[in-house]
């Protein structure tokens, strides 16, 4: 089949691999019918993700047709669905807790002493994300093997286009529990740093959570304008100061919530030789301000601070001071995506949330390397690129 | 002598000890064999019944123990061990139980003449609602020593770090019915010997 391989610090290309088969009787066989490039995977683009190898296919959001199953699948030959991008078993501890992102039984033993080292517990596998989240292959290929699939996988009703659902794999759910864990009340201001999917869907979200404002922060005008156009009061960290915004926008108090939808990228964090690793991790600013210490200097007193942005290593100059003094709560993490897929499926079907406002480019998957050039280098421009492996290559 | 174990005045686990002699550890497994103790445990979503009969039932345990090629259980007390070894060669030994509680714990022992000596004890313990802690104490010779050299050969890796893989992949059997896995066709299984 074909597929996008990682080969190095910008150089994804599409390679022929071998199709997968069932390997364990949980698994079933996806035909991709739809696959988008995350925010996430610019991270493994620009380098910053340890433990890629060359060739690793990348790709943890996307959807298909069910083209095989095994025997202990409860998925059916011809269903379309839409797979979470965290692979969860459904029956250990954390599972039954609903913390499907904390499962460590998607994780191939072999691939859980990194995680271990750097973070004293083993995570979730993830689909297309390094060898340190289980080396899976990803969905920016024709097919994809999906292990768990009586658990994972939810289906999608006849009719529903791909354009409406596919977001259900990663990053709705991640706006939506951002949203949630900024834990918000009747007549709350909540700012939101990074105007991107997650942050697009976070500021959604907390309206429909009860939000009376919504404050959102970014540098792509085009970007901004998306959040306007959800009722979202805009701040340009270009042009104005985000702290003084703030105050005087809030009457000197703060928003109640202030939600990291930004993460490392935007900083640049090194992370140094894994193994043994630890010594030398190191939080770098870049051009661009640090926008989870911005968050905690801006937020109310009591107030609370959620963090659906990606971290992967220490940061430097974490104000800790002032989250205690100020008595702040942290929340964070790998969303629990199976948690919240029938919910927002319904929200969807009901016409409560729309995700098709954020795809800018519908592509042929033969065109991925593009795809990841175009979304890495114009982001004001790019606010969601769609891969199609059905659709004609000169499309 | 310096290396004399000082009174212990906590409750830490005696492999925990960050200067310990290795009879400490090996005070629990009887007829120990073996100069170096690693402890690991897991906590396995499943009652205590059924995860002490599945690790009792040694000709399996092969299914989750990366290492094991085959065990033949000769008796109610016995077992041998055929194990992987680098360059397509195995290395065997028989090993005998000397302490068993059904459902709480097994402790065994190389026989004499054995190849690579080894001993440990495997505890399980009942936690309700979160299943079974299963907890494996192994005594084995450091890489460096004459012994040490094969043992690590023989596992390929750092014994401790087998171990918790190994207990890893017991969890994800009992827990999922399967063992994780990244590969994508059933020929790349073949290769890594599954
Ligand atoms: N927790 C999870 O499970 C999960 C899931 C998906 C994505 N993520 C993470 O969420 C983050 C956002 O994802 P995305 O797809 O929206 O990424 P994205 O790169 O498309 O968007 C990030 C946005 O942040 C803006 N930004 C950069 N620096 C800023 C600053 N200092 N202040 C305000 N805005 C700033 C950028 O201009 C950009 O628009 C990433 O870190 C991603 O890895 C987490
Ligand atoms: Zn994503
Ligand atoms: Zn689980």
């Amino acid at each position: 089949m074909r597929a996008l391989a990682w080969h190095g610090k910008h150089d994804v290309r599409m390679d022929t691999v071998p199709d997968p088969e069932i390997i364990n009787p949980r698994d079933a066989i996806i035909k991709v019918t739809s696959t988008a490039i995350c925010g996430s995977d610019l991270h493994l683009y620009d380098a910053y993700i340890p433990t890629l190898q060359k060739g690793d296919v990348l790709g943890h959001e996307f959807m298909g047709e069910v083209v095989e199953v095994g025997p202990k699948s409860t998925l059916k030959k011809g269903q379309r669905v839409v797979v979470p991008f965290t692979i969860a078993c459904g029956s250990c501890y954390h599972c039954g807790k609903h913390q499907y992102s904390a499962c460590p039984n998607g994780l191939p033993a072999d691939n859980q002493d990194i995680a271990r080292e750097l973070y004293g517990h083993e995570m979730s596998g993830l689909f297309g994300y390094s060898h340190m989240t289980g080396g899976y292959a990803g969905g920016q290929a024709e097919y994809v093997r999906v292990p768990f699939s009586d658990v994972g996988p939810i289906v999608i009703p006849e009719g529903v286009d791909d354009d409406k659902v596919l977001f259900l794999s990663d990053i709705l759910p991640t706006g939506w529990q951002a949203a949630e864990y900024a834990e918000i009340e009747p007549g709350d201001t909540v700012a939101v740093w990074g105007c991107g999917p997650v942050g697009l869907f976070a500021v959604q979200s907390a309206f429909l959570m009860g939000a009376e404002r919504v404050i959102a922060i970014d540098h792509f005008p085009n970007r901004l304008a998306l959040a306007a156009k959800f009722g979202a009061e805009t701040i340009n960290f270009e042009q104005s100061d985000v702290y003084d915004a703030l105050m005087l926008m809030t009457g000197g108090i703060g928003p109640d919530a202030v939600i990291d939808a930004v993460g490392l990228e935007a900083h640049g964090l090194y992370l140094d030789n894994v193994i043994d690793q630890i010594k030398a991790s190191t939080f770098l600013g870049t051009d661009r301000p640090h926008s989870i210490r911005q968050a905690i200097i801006a937020c109310r007193k009591g107030g609370r601070v959620s963090m659906p942005a990606v971290y992967g290593g220490f940061v430097d100059k974490f104000p800790l001071g002032a989250f205690m003094e100020k008595g702040l709560t942290l929340k964070t993490g790998q969303t629990h995506v199976q948690h919240y897929l029938p919910g927002l499926l319904n929200a969807i079907m009901e016409d409560k949330i729309d995700t098709t406002f954020l795809i800018s480019h519908r592509m042929p998957l033969e065109k991925a390397p593009e795809g990841y050039k175009l979304f890495h280098d114009h982001q004001n421009e790019t606010t969601k690129i769609v891969l199609k492996p059905g659709m004609a290559a000169d499309a | 002598m310096s290396n004399e174990v000082s009174a212990r005045t906590d409750d830490a686990p005696p492999t925990t000890a960050k200067h310990h002699r290795v009879d400490v550890a090996g005070e629990n497994v009887p007829e120990a064999q073996g100069s170096q103790a690693t402890a690991q445990t897991v906590t396995i979503n499943r009652p205590v019944a059924e995860v002490y009969a599945r690790f009792r039932d040694f000709a399996r345990l092969g299914d989750f123990m990366e290492n094991v090629e085959r065990i033949d259980v000769l008796d109610q007390q016995r077992s041998h061990w055929v194990v992987k070894a680098p360059a397509g060669r195995t290395v065997e030994w028989d090993a005998r139980i000397t302490e068993e509680e059904p459902e709480r714990l097994i402790a065994w022992t190389s026989e004499e003449g054995a190849e690579v000596p080894n001993s440990g004890r495997v505890t399980f313990r009942d936690v309700g609602d979160r299943g079974t802690v299963v907890t494996a104490t192994l005594l084995y010779d450091p890489p460096g020593g004459t012994l040490g050299k094969i043992v690590a050969k023989l596992f390929q890796r750092e014994p401790a770090i087998q171990a918790r893989r190994d207990l890893k992949r017991f969890k994800q059997l009992l827990e999922t019915g399967e063992i994780a896995t990244n590969v994508i066709t059933r020929e790349q299984l073949e290769e890594e010997g599954r």
